[in-house]
């Protein structure tokens, strides 16, 4: 799947989120056990604003100076005997990726969880040429065994699912027989991809981070997929985003740190694992052959703007698992891989304003994203820019702020109109409040208060009371 | 033989000239970081405040831990091999083996040692077999994690296909934290020694929390681990 996941248009996402309960308790749930475990971990650790500060000077660093890291990166990993191939577009890169596969005359391949594959619509391109593709992360295999639902959430992308239908599926699609305990469900993967793992020919995987000096790919898991996507198959082929990369392993170490404290709350996962090139002469398992794909897909374009800091990223979702509206509707309201505060603000630049124009207005502003985020990226920030943009720019602001900011401006640029209209709230008002809320609003106050009530306007307008407050009383 | 790059020019000056400024492709070194949180980490921890924080770390991530010395490392290994129900167990090629006088069990059990010249069918026995033992290269104290480099007579297959991992943690291994790790390995790269092709950071066995954040342990690596201390190595 690319990047946009969905069709519809954003209220129907959003409103087919917001009346699934199932997910929204699921979501809620896996939201709060995250961003516990989060907390635990980085007070436990200690000076975490140093940490942040440090994450961030890297992560600035490396982008700064992307060109001479990625030669550096290439370089090395050609010493090794890798191959690279530098990738403008997502077609550039799954095509590429789809020649050497199909040049092998192979007929399976393994992957372990990557965002970017998604990006650049892998699995569409390898599967139209007849291949059997197998994700191999758990979370991502019940995915695709659910006629590839799309996934909500960057680190945990099944997690809109419960157990239960879970289970469902699997007895559909598996001949699966056991309960909805997760133990058993687990084991019967395990079981199925085990001989997926031992009889494919290409392993393909993402890279959380590349190491500059070296040419090794740094790959981080709890499930020790990846390990054996890149132990068993005899090509290997790495897929990263431009950006994903450090200078060297004291970096690496660094930034491993801050990604899995952020994303699960662990000192380190299960596995991290750090390849580089192909198999060694004379070793037994590895690849004996290594292709990494370094894809831009857009964010060359993002550099030397206002937005250059979203591209410090690590891809630890800690701002989805603080994020209020993520919370309520869920990621694939977002219509995009990349939902939450991160995808509101990366989805816009990578696919467009035409297809996300919306989600930087999924958001409250309220800055827990910001304050999450182990790399500093000051998302609220950007979110507001990009309404600054959609609005200056792209003359696309959404029809229901259109029409507020409107009679906004024709009330406002009159001051008798304005007067008259702020007079005219409370009784406009009265037969929409109970006491002092409105709980069903007309107009453009209708999805407003849909969720929530609104304070009804007091009797006293600020302009009055500002005009009267010296005579300590009121104006009427 | 150096492997091929294609497209390189034309990306990298797309990058350099959306950063306003001619490409850089050499003259730039890691600068000095303004913070240095890492090193601070359980700094002043003696080697037995690290076996103490590795122990307390171990229950948090699932894996058995024991304490044994040289001498009583033999006895350790045969119970421990028992309780996970025995063979077959799989091994690298390692002189440690010998070195720790643990041929004796080895020999009893129905134990495969890995050697390149038998291919494939290193594959096979650590498919089937129940049990992988390794030598911990450097642990780390802070998150209870073993670090492997593959080798042609260890190969990765060791510690990701057996139902269990047991791996031997002599004591003079431990070090803080994944930091000091990281700086042995970069020394060996700055002494323009070659880095194994692989590095395996392992933290007990494999999990998944995938299904409502449930965590299961045992997933696609081993579904147990085992560590094994020796005191006076």
């Amino acid at each position: 799947m690319a990047m946009k996941t969905s069709s519809a248009k954003f209220k129907d996402r959003v409103d087919e989120g917001i009346h699934n309960d199932f997910m929204r308790l699921a979501v809620s749930s896996a939201q709060e056990r995250l961003h516990g475990r989060r907390l635990t971990a980085v007070d436990e650790l200690g000076s975490w604003e140093d940490w942040r500060s440090l994450g961030e000077e890297i992560r600035q660093h490396v982008l700064s100076n992307l060109d001479f890291y990625l030669h550096q990166l290439a370089l090395n990993v050609s010493k090794r005997g890798g191959h690279v191939f530098f990738a403008e577009t997502a077609e550039q890169a799954s095509g590429y990726i789809k020649d050497v596969i199909v040049k092998k005359n192979a007929k399976k391949v393994v992957k372990s969880k990557s965002m970017v594959t998604e990006e650049i619509n892998l699995n569409a391109t390898l599967e139209a040429v007849g291949l059997d593709v197998v994700e191999t992360d758990l979370g991502e295999y019940i995915l695709q065994v659910d006629d590839h639902d799309p996934p909500s959430h960057i680190v945990a992308p099944a997690l809109h699912k419960n157990k239960e239908q879970i289970r469902d599926v699997f007895k559909e699609k598996l001949a699966y027989t056991q309960t909805e305990k997760p133990e058993e469900l687990t084991a019967h993967v395990r079981g199925i991809l085990r001989k997926d793992f031992l009889s494919a020919d290409v392993g393909i995987t993402g890279c959380n981070f590349a190491i500059a000096e070296t040419g090794s790919i740094g790959l981080v898991t709890n499930e020790g997929n990846a390990d054996l996507v890149t132990a068993l198959p005899k090509t290997q082929i790495t897929v990263m985003g431009m950006e994903r990369l450090v200078p060297t392993f004291d970096e690496f170490e660094v930034l491993v740190s801050l990604l899995t404290r952020s994303a699960v709350g662990q000192r380190l996962t299960s596995y991290i694992t750090a390849l580089t090139g192909p198999r060694d002469e004379g070793d037994v398992d590895g690849p004996e052959e290594f292709h990494l794909v370094i894809v831009d897909n857009g964010r060359s374009s993002i550099l030397g703007t206002e937005f250059q800091s979203v591209l410090q990223c690590i891809r630890c979702a800690a701002c989805i698992n603080v994020c209020p509206v993520y919370r309520q509707v869920g990621g694939h309201s977002y219509g995009s891989i990349y939902p939450g505060p991160i995808g509101a603000v990366l989805s816009p630049l990578l696919g467009g304003y035409d297809d996300f124009k919306e989600l930087p207005y999924a958001s409250t502003l309220c800055a827990a994203c910001t304050d999450a985020c182990p790399v500093k990226i000051p998302l609220h920030d950007l979110l507001r820019k990009h309404r600054e943009v959609i609005v200056e720019k792209e003359k696309m602001a959404p029809f229901s702020e259109k029409m507020a900011m409107k009679a906004f401006g024709i009330g406002a640029a009159s001051p008798m109109l304005y007067k008259f209209g702020s007079k005219m709230a409370p009784s406009a008002m009265s037969p929409f409040k109970t006491g002092d809320i409105i709980s069903k609003g007309p107009g453009p106050l209708k999805t407003w208060t849909e969720s929530r009530e609104f304070p009804a306007p007091g009797k006293e307008s600020f302009r009055d009371w500002f005009k009267n407050r010296e005579k300590g009383g009121k104006s009427s | 033989m150096n492997g091929t790059i294609h497209n390189e020019g034309a990306f990298l000056n797309n990058i350099a000239k959306n950063l306003g400024r001619a490409p850089i492709t050499e003259g730039i070194s890691v600068p000095e970081w303004k913070h240095a949180p890492q090193k601070e980490v359980l700094k002043h921890a003696t080697q037995n405040d690290l076996v103490a924080e590795l122990k307390e770390q171990c229950k948090r991530v699932h894996t058995q831990f024991h304490v044994t010395d040289s001498k009583q490392v033999v006895h350790c290994l045969t119970k421990v091999i028992e309780e996970l129900g025995n063979g077959p167990v799989i091994i690298p090629k390692d002189g440690r083996f010998t070195e720790y006088g643990l041929e004796g069990i080895l020999k009893e059990n129905d134990v495969h040692i890995w050697d390149h010249q038998a291919g494939n069918e290193n594959i096979e026995k650590a498919e089937s077999a129940n049990i992988g033992i390794t030598f911990s290269e450097m642990t780390l104290a802070e998150s209870a994690t073993v670090v492997l480099f593959s080798d042609k007579d260890h190969g990765r297959s060791i510690s990701f296909l057996p139902s269990c991992h047991v791996s031997i943690i002599p004591k003079s291994t431990i070090v803080p934290r994944m930091t000091q790790a990281a700086a042995a390995i970069r020394s060996k790269v700055t002494r323009g020694e070659v880095v194994p092709s692989c590095i395996n950071f392992i933290t007990g066995p494999s999990n998944s929390a995938d299904i409502e954040m449930d965590l299961v342990v045992g997933v696609h690596g081993p579904i147990k681990a085992v560590y094994i201390i020796v005191e006076d190595k």
